[in-house]
């Protein structure tokens, strides 16, 4: 099983190749859209090289569910993710850490969520490590 | 970059003259003739015919983009979506390029495709292409055909691809 510092590794190759940044741009606490400026088809550029890169299948929607709240007003009251948005969110996203978003759970932070640690707590339990 | 039907019918936006190779969901190759006759070749530049490096791009794109596209029979809209490459040399007017593009990964949300261009056995550029497929609940209003990529001019190009299309095996 790969430690957790082999995946970062090798998620950083594949962020620095994805998205042209640099390999020191990149850290755990990376913002892919805030910090590294991935646009919506970096995502899908992402994935695949991840999959390439760690020999898995990643399903459409399980590691960056972009469009999990759009427009259901059962999960988002007031342009806010409510409690059961954030139960949700915790279901279909296990890997992610929402407590910073708990604290202001305005829709358009969600991208916040999609870090690099992110993938990598992700890949972590894909690989089962 | 985008693909004909979305500007217009009637414009001419065909990058490659043939395809001279394909082989349904791996890989495909077309030929571009370079002729001085080309309008844009006058200005660019005076004195020294170069092909611009977008339109070499937008042919590489067309190939691979065709490609994408019989995967699945034509049925999904492609649309070119990130490009990176890297050139060796100018591609000069008598010239004859040959773009072979290779799918790398192909899954319903869309392709990336690594693309040569070669002249004469030489490699001149590089490039690897991410196309996505957009379905017509994604596009934005107003957009006449909701299967607007493979249409108009490109249908031709389609049946020169059948042509010499190699059954996968």
């Amino acid at each position: 099983m790969p430690t957790e510092q082999e995946i970062f590794e090798k998620v950083r190759t594949t962020l620095v190749d994805a998205l042209n940044v640099d390999e020191d741009e990149v850290t755990m606490q990376s913002r892919l859209k805030g910090d590294l400026n991935a646009e919506s088809i970096d995502f899908l550029d992402i994935v695949f090289r991840l999959e390439k890169q760690f020999g898995v299948k990643i399903p459409r929607e399980e590691l960056f569910p972009e469009s999990i709240f759009q427009g259901d007003p059962h999960f988002v009251t007031d342009g806010k993710v409510n409690a059961d948005g954030l139960k949700e969110l915790q279901e279909r996203m296990p890997f992610a850490d929402l407590t910073e978003f708990k604290k202001d759970s305005r829709l358009e932070k969600m991208e916040d969520l999609f870090t690099v640690e992110l993938i990598v707590n992700y890949l972590q339990r894909k690989l089962g490590s | 970059m985008q693909w004909v039907g979305f500007l217009g019918f009637h414009m001419r936006w065909t990058w490659i003259d043939r395809f001279t190779a394909f082989e349904s969901r791996r890989s495909a190759t077309a030929i571009k003739c370079l002729s001085l006759a080309e309008d844009h070749f006058a200005d660019h530049f005076p004195g020294f015919p170069v092909m611009p490096a977008p339109l070499i791009l937008e042919g590489l794109a067309q190939t691979g983009g065709i490609l994408v596209g019989e995967a699945n029979q034509y049925s999904k809209n492609v649309v070119l979506a990130k490009m990176s490459a890297k050139f060796r040399r100018e591609a000069m007017a008598g010239e004859q390029l040959a773009y072979t593009t290779t799918i790398v990964d192909l899954n319903d949300t869309g392709a990336r495709v690594s693309g040569q261009v070669h002249s004469g056995g030489e490699l001149l550029a590089e490039a690897d292409i991410m196309f996505a497929h957009v379905t017509a609940e994604q596009l934005p209003p107003g957009i006449p055909d909701p299967k607007f990529v493979f249409s108009g001019e490109l249908s031709q190009l389609l049946k020169m691809a059948e042509a010499v299309a190699k059954k996968p095996g």
